[in-house]
């Protein structure tokens, strides 16, 4: 008897499908898929990069476009195209000109606002990013550090494309003495400083997720119907994740079969309520209870990873100089 | 009195060769292999001239230094009764103040958030409360375990010499306790200068240590030669920590027996002292616990079990569907396997310390080596060490309690080996009189006598397992998560009913540790035999 | 100049004397005998201020020293087991009193050596106490209690656990020594014939009590 062969799929600690969700690919190709997750996003690639071509397991979920040029430059993926490819939202799956990886899921970073808060001082909440520096909004808004946390640096990056390689300094020494507090990481920022949810703090903006409000009604308790906090549509930058095949497997060809079923219309009708995230699939079909909190963004802002990489360390350091010291 | 050959010397080096080994394998080799492959000398010169790495190294040491004295200080009262004294709840007490230590940084940090004013977010005073809280059981259990010893005669002779109480604890009480109190301080100063969670939560993020610098550098700059370069700085500035704390003090281990002198309070003014301070302290260390306990019943209108029902008929935690209490029995059996590791590992390294001469006494240091390492920086070097054939441990379950007791080892050896160290020659004279081999000395006397100390360095390894979140959240990749990483998945989540689920889990850890801890204190003799 | 004057004492639910009196005079030598367990000990404590009494006063020179803390009693003893501070030499035990009056450290320095010639142990300053023998360790215990210049001095069985010889030869040296220095002390011990070697007078702790 041949023993089966058990795929390792490496990810970060937010990755939760349902219970079961990988035993229809291995009914259908008697391959087993063993979970493997461990830290977030950043230390992910790091791991990756140092085990480049001697990989810990057989594919990767999880890099985004803020980290994905640091992984391919390092040589972590090996290419392959997925034959799902033309199902996929174009504009997530262009740029990867040279298929080492195929994206999976996008989700917006955006300026969350306290709905109550603003009803009650009859103040229209700020709809841009401009509009963080007016006076209106002094003291309101805490991000979490761009240094350590994911959505901290999609907001950065959101600020860079907006106001302009030059031009995000001048806004960023507006927003500090406008009064941007910084904190270390978005469960600091969202749940302890933030009005609107939880923690009940005193700022009533937040930098969270777009997915951020139906999730705010789906594990409310006791119950709600309308969700206590929305988002600033034109403030959010769109962060892709992705899945590779990592150079070095052993199983190569079975690791192909699961970035097809990853990127099938069953496994990514899953992410909705399981992750919070937008699948990439177009055929699926977004759950109701997603749908009716939730905004998609028509021109969410971005930057090419190749772009991201190359400024990155630059960037964050001057940020650092200019809003920290 | 003088100090007589031990009759177990010879089995010293054989002792002294497994957890020699064990760090030289998982400490040391990893640490060679990163920084053969990371540091270079143009990343040294380029990071000693920085001036932003000059004032993190001056944030690390000078805020370590200033933890390790308040520690010291706020510890003291608490210190005292406990040591001195007998009254009802005493274990109780020993048990409570010993749960911070064991905490999970995530769970404390999200508790001290909670609890302190929001003017109070982000400040240094956070931090160094934090960091107070987490050490006090430090001191109460290691100057706590010598000032218990010291006679109450000891001071009425100085009473009777004209010494007054403040003037006999300065003359005669802290001078006993000077090497015990070394000792804390230098363990104190190591796990605050190495601090990361509690920096990343309650500094805010233009605070911060050597550690998170490292982190901060290897992960989201992928400036790994940097991230190098300070680690070996790291381990360079405590190293010279570490030879100060093992000087010996002359006179240091005199202790012809093991007799504890704690009396029931007699006069009211000591009763006074007992009670207020047992309050106090008790209060004091609640707090942040109770709090706990209260996030995980309030949501946004009022009070309500839904969280604790769900996660205890084992209910999905809102997102994902992984069973909640999966992680509950993964972190009993890495605590198990850590207890057993670290126990076998830190009674081999105890006796050896306390048996060997000189330069094996020297492994005391070493065995204090994981706790100078940066996590981050060795989980990178077990990373590319353990990468091939057997050998390839990567993503293997039994690499985290690995991580786990190299991290429990120290305190292990800490518990067992002033135990060790105070069986009394004579006993072990009369025993070798009567024809016992050094073996079936070792049998009937030592072990006996050594047993309760090492069964509660188990549970301390255990309890260490339980809550470890700093070094072990990098080291490795997890098939499943512990209760502390699954704490850290939830509080990262937005939604009412998923944060008080992680405070209920959070509650969990805490009923836990303090049922473990309690099992431990309640074996804990208050007299032994004489 | 001591002057006991109807106490009771109590240990936890027992009492162990009750209004117990006791007066020495100047320079007088009283040695307290009683079988083990009669509360020799428990009446130096009390004496001392290291015990709390049930009722009754003490005086010290016709001061009533009965809530004044040990410490500023002005009464000296020599515990059964001597208590020498072992983190200290012998030189700094005997000195212990004389830098908490602050003396001189050129008079600290001339008083130690004499107290060490007196007691027979010159040139063992420098010793550690954990290398004394027996009987040097009781005789550094003595000289560091009567460096302090105590008006009453309280030996607690002082020669117990030493034999024959040396027993002897502390006794002889103890007894000149009290005498010369003319120091007012209270003695226990359940022995007779060291009682009357060294006292004045001798009493039996079951007469003391009413």
């Amino acid at each position: 008897m041949i023993e089966p062969i058990t795929l390792t799929l490496l990810a970060h600690d937010s990755f939760t499908p349902s219970d079961g969700i990988f035993d229809a690919f291995t009914a259908a190709t008697g391959i087993r898929v063993s979970v493997v997750t461990g830290g977030d996003a950043g230390e992910l690639v790091t791991k990756a990069v140092l085990t480049a071509g001697n990989p810990e397991g057989d594919i990767l979920w999880g890099v985004d476009n803020t980290l994905l040029s640091r992984a391919i430059d390092a040589d972590v993926f090996s290419p392959y195209q997925s034959k799902n490819l033309s199902s996929l939202d174009p504009a997530s799956a262009g740029g990867i000109h040279g298929n080492e990886v195929t994206p999976v899921d996008t989700g917006d970073v955006c300026i969350n606002y306290d709905i109550a808060f603003y009803a009650e001082q009859n103040l229209t909440p700020p709809l841009t990013l401009r509009a963080l520096t007016s006076s209106s909004y002094r003291n309101q808004l805490v991000i979490p550090s761009p240094l350590s946390s994911s959505p901290g640096l999609a907001f950065f990056l959101a600020t860079v494309v907006e106001f302009g390689e030059d031009g995000w300094q001048e806004y960023w020494k507006q927003l500090r003495a406008n009064g941007v507090l910084v904190v270390d990481g978005w469960t600091e920022a969202y749940t302890v400083e933030f009005s609107g949810s939880s923690g009940k703090g005193d700022r009533p903006l937040v930098v969270s997720y777009a997915s951020s409000p139906p999730a705010e009604v789906l594990f409310s308790n006791p119950p709600i119907s309308d969700a206590p906090t929305a988002v600033a549509s034109l403030t959010c930058f769109r962060q892709i994740e992705y899945v590779g095949i990592l150079r070095g497997t052993k199983h190569e060809s079975e690791a192909r079969l699961l970035v097809d079923y990853l990127t099938d219309v069953a496994f990514q009708g899953d992410l909705p309520l399981t992750q919070f995230v937008y699948p990439v699939n177009v055929n699926v079909v977004l759950p109701e209870a997603f749908t009716k909190y939730s905004l998609r963004p028509e021109n969410p802002l971005t930057m090419e990873p190749s772009v991201i990489a190359q400024h990155r360390t630059a960037w964050l350091d001057e940020w650092t100089q200019i809003v920290l010291r | 009195m003088s100090t007589s050959r031990s009759p177990y010397r010879a089995s010293a080096p054989a002792l002294a060769l497994f957890p020699a080994l064990a760090i030289a394998v998982f400490v040391i080799w990893p640490l060679a292999n990163i920084f053969s492959r990371a540091l270079s000398w143009d990343a040294i010169s380029r990071l000693s001239r920085n001036s932003s790495i000059h004032q993190v190294l001056w944030f690390s040491t000078w805020q370590a230094l200033a933890s390790t004295l308040i520690t010291l200080l706020v510890a003291t009262p608490t210190t005292y009764i406990l040591a001195r004294y007998r009254f009802v709840g005493k274990r109780m007490l020993l048990a409570l103040v010993t749960i911070p230590f064991v905490l999970p940084t995530v769970v404390v940090g999200a508790a001290f958030l909670a609890v302190l004013p929001n003017s109070m977010h982000r400040s240094l005073a956070a931090i160094l409360i934090a960091h107070t809280y987490f050490n006090i059981a430090v001191v109460v259990r290691m100057v706590g375990r010598r000032w218990e010893q010291i006679s109450p005669l000891l001071t009425d002779a100085a009473a009777t010499l004209g010494a007054s109480p403040l003037r006999t604890f300065r003359t005669v009480t802290l001078p006993i306790l000077a090497t015990s109190i070394r000792s804390a301080a230098a363990v104190i100063f190591l796990l605050c200068f190495t601090s990361y969670g509690i920096i990343r939560i309650l500094g805010g993020p233009s605070r911060a240590t050597l550690e998170v610098e490292i982190y901060t550098r290897a992960v989201q700059l992928g400036d790994l030669p940097g991230a190098a370069v300070l680690s070996l700085f790291q381990l360079v500035i405590l190293a010279i920590a570490m030879w100060w704390w093992i000087q010996p003090t002359p006179g240091a281990n005199n202790l012809a027996r093991i007799q504890m002198y704690a009396t029931v309070p007699r006069t009211v003014r000591q009763r006074l002292v007992v009670y207020v301070v047992g309050t106090a302290t008790a209060i004091v260390i609640s707090v942040p616990l109770v709090m706990v306990f209260v996030r995980s019943v309030t949501t946004g209108s009022g009070v309500s079990l839904k969280a604790w029902r769900m996660i205890l008929g084992n209910h999905a935690t809102g997102l994902g569907t992984r069973p909640p209490l999966a992680a509950f029995w993964t972190s009993l059996q890495f605590a198990i396997t850590t207890a057993c590791l670290a126990g076998v590992f830190g009674l081999a390294a105890a006796g050896a310390i306390a048996y060997g001469n000189r330069r094996i006494g020297q492994l005391e240091a070493l065995v204090m080596l994981p706790l100078a390492t940066s996590a981050v920086t060795l989980g990178l070097g077990l990373l590319i060490t353990f990468d091939s054939g057997i050998t390839d441990l990567r993503s293997r379950w039994i690499m985290i309690p690995i991580a786990h007791s190299l991290v429990a080892l120290p305190v292990v050896v800490r518990v067992i080996l002033p135990v060790i160290r105070s069986v009394p020659q004579g006993v072990r004279d009369a025993a070798a009189t009567l024809g016992a081999t050094p073996w079936q000395m070792w049998m009937t006397i030592d072990r006996s006598l050594i047993t309760r100390a090492w069964v509660m360095s188990l549970a301390f390894a255990g309890a260490i397992s339980l809550g470890e979140f700093g070094a072990s959240s990098f080291l490795t990749r997890r098939t499943s998560a512990t209760l502390p990483t699954e704490i850290a998945r939830l509080l990262g989540r937005p939604g009412d009913l998923v944060q008080t689920q992680a405070f209920v889990l959070a509650s969990l850890l805490i009923v836990f540790i303090a049922v473990s801890l309690f099992a431990v204190d309640g074996l804990r003799p208050d007299r032994v035999a004489t | 100049m001591l002057h006991v004057d109807n106490i009771s004492v109590m240990l936890g639910a027992t009492e162990i004397f009750h209004q117990l009196s006791l007066d020495l005079a100047t320079g007088e030598v009283v040695s307290v005998v009683g079988p083990s367990g009669s509360g020799k000990t428990t009446l130096l404590r009390a004496i001392a201020g290291l015990q709390p009494l049930v009722s009754g006063r003490i005086f010290v020179s016709e001061r009533d020293v009965t809530g004044i803390p040990t410490y500023r009693r002005g009464i000296g003893m020599v515990f059964q087991d001597n208590q020498l501070f072992s983190h200290l030499s012998v030189f700094d035990n005997i000195a212990y009193s004389l830098r908490i009056k602050n003396t001189l450290k050129a008079t600290r320095q001339r008083q130690v050596d004499d107290m060490l010639r007196l007691v027979g142990l010159a040139g063992f300053g420098k010793r550690s106490t954990t290398e004394l023998s027996g009987g040097e360790a009781k005789r550094v215990a003595v000289a560091r209690s009567l460096a302090a210049e105590p008006e009453v001095l309280l030996l607690d069985e002082p020669l117990t656990g030493l034999d024959g010889e040396l027993h002897r030869r502390l006794l002889e040296d103890l007894s000149v020594l009290l005498r010369e220095r003319g120091t007012t002390v209270v003695h226990v011990t359940h022995d007779h014939a060291e009682a009357c070697e060294l006292s004045n007078r001798i009493v039996d702790i079951r007469t003391l009590s009413h």
